[in-house]
């Protein structure tokens, strides 16, 4: 029976490494056995069990960080062929070869590809990215969403802070304090919310600091990366729109 | 004044004075080409004769130039393209504003040396200016040079004003946005045509006659 065969068939990676956060980055190439219906992931997982260059040699095995394996959690991004995305939803079937397989390096590179995320969640934690409705009593319920408005902004709470946005970003580099896009998508899904809307202007004088949101140049590849499908430009002209309101705002009122 | 008020303030004076201005100066120099070298010299006379014309010139021109020109600067040197991974108009857009912005600032520069400088050192009148520009632009390699300046100083302006209207909240949905392109795209084609006519308009013999003049000044001086 045919099927049965081993496959000859192989899948080529060509992997950029990274041995410590300090150390040199060097590529290095794999080849696999091809199964049908692996992704990214899986053969990162080979070579984990068999960590064997292309040249035969014995190295470490490739870091990588993943959890949901169902592109929703947003750990495993990184770049494969040249543009960032998940790994865990990048099938090597729909992939050329020899894949391309690299840290997204916007961010501080752990190991290999392995990389620090922390600065997406400081700008939610700068944007007060959550509705603060703890207290010494019980408020009783919020006002209610139109249903309108919840289907909108449901697509915005999708964002699994996964960096991809960021990595696309021209304006996000080491030369600028640019928050990004993702954290100003979420001033707008919390200014949205009718108990959230009650600290609108604390979250848009988060963004009209250093580094906020006048750092975006509308090169709008974010929302052409997003893997979830945010409209991010729309959310950025939005926030403009909020921010300029309450500018004037707080010029006529002084 | 914190990055956000900065920023801001670069964008609007990119729109307001500048814009402006540099519609007005295309009008003004499409008045060579439309009425020959009386209706370009009633035209610089007639921005000459404004009142405070001074105080103008340095309030609504040089200093929003100055800010937003060296900040335009610092603001592409810290761009870091990618056009080669997203290939995508928008982010073409955005390096050619980049890049038109710093053609810009060197073009102002060499131009406002051939001109108000040069009057300002009193080697020029006013008057004479159809003149200078007449040698200017009878020289191929010149005239070139002066091509892609007002080329990339037109599309720099109005692809300026697309992202004004984002960076300001006025178009914020996705279709705004495409119409505004739309518009803004014409606006560059109209501006652009408008400075190369004047540039056409500049070699034509009329505006010798200034030259010779200015042949008799500059052999007075020299
Ligand atoms: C003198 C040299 C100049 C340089 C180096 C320069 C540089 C820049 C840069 C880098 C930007 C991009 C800002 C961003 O998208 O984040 C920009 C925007 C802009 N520039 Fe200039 N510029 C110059 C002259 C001018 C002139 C003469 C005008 C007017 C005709 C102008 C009008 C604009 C406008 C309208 C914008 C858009 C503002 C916004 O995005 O909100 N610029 N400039
Ligand atoms: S907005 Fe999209 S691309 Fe950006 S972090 Fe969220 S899910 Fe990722
Ligand atoms: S592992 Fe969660 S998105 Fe890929």
């Amino acid at each position: 029976m045919a099927e049965q065969t081993a496959s000859t068939k192989t899948v080529k990676f060509i992997i950029t490494r990274q041995d410590s956060p300090d150390a040199a980055a060097y590529v290095e190439e794999f080849e696999l056995p091809y199964r049908p219906g692996m992704n990214v992931i899986s053969a990162l997982m080979e070579i984990q069990r068999n960590p064997k260059n292309a040249k035969g040699e014995k190295v470490a095995p490739v870091c990588w960080e993943s959890n949901c394996l169902e592109e929703v959690c947003g750990a495993c991004s990184m770049v494969i062929n040249g543009k960032p995305r998940q790994a865990c939803a990048a099938l090597i079937d729909k992939l050329e070869q020899p894949i391309r397989v690299q840290p997204m390096r916007t961010f501080p590179v752990v190991r290999d590809l392995i990389i620090d995320r922390s600065r997406m969640f400081n700008a939610l934690k700068r944007v007060k990215a959550w509705i603060p409705i703890d207290g010494t009593y019980d408020l009783g319920p919020g006002p209610r969403m139109p249903e309108k408005k919840r289907q909108w902004a449901y697509e915005l709470s999708k964002c699994m802070t996964c960096g991809v946005c960021l990595e696309a970003c021209p304006n996000v580099n080491d030369k600028t304090d640019f928050i990004g896009p993702a954290a100003i998508s979420q001033v707008r899904l919390f200014n949205a919310h009718p108990t959230g809307e009650m600290n609108a202007d604390e979250r848009l004088d988060a963004l009209m600091d250093d580094g906020g949101i006048e750092g975006c140049g509308n090169s709008q590849n974010c929302v052409r990366s997003c893997p979830k499908g945010i409209p991010l430009t729309t959310s950025i002209a939005e926030i403009n729109k909020q921010t300029t309101k309450h500018l004037f705002k707080k010029w006529l009122s002084v | 004044m914190n990055g956000y008020s900065s920023r801001k303030l670069h964008s609007l004076l990119g729109v307001i004075p500048l814009g402006l201005f540099f519609i007005e100066h295309a009008l003004t120099n499409f008045g060579a080409f439309e009425g020959g070298p009386e209706r370009f010299n009633a035209g610089v006379k007639l921005l000459n004769d404004l009142p405070l014309i001074y105080v103008l010139e340095w309030v609504l021109i040089y200093l929003p130039l100055l800010y937003h020109g060296i900040f335009g600067l610092y603001i592409a040197y810290q761009a870091k393209p990618n056009n080669g991974r997203f290939q995508y108009s928008r982010n073409w857009r955005y390096l050619f504003q980049r890049i038109t912005g710093v053609i810009t600032f060197v073009y102002i520069v060499w131009h406002l040396y051939e001109t108000r400088i040069q009057v300002m050192l009193g080697n020029v009148t006013h008057e004479e200016l159809g003149g200078v520009m007449h040698n200017i632009m009878t020289q191929p390699g010149l005239f070139v040079l002066y091509l892609i300046g007002v080329v990339s100083a037109s599309f720099h302006f109005a692809n300026g004003l697309w992202s004004f209207l984002v960076s300001w909240g006025i178009t914020v949905g996705p279709r705004a946005q495409r119409v505004s392109s739309y518009v803004c795209m014409t606006l560059f084609v109209v501006v652009a045509l408008l400075f190369v006519l004047s540039m056409v308009a500049f070699r034509r013999a009329e505006f010798q006659e200034a030259t010779v003049l200015l042949d008799t000044v500059k052999s007075v001086f020299s």
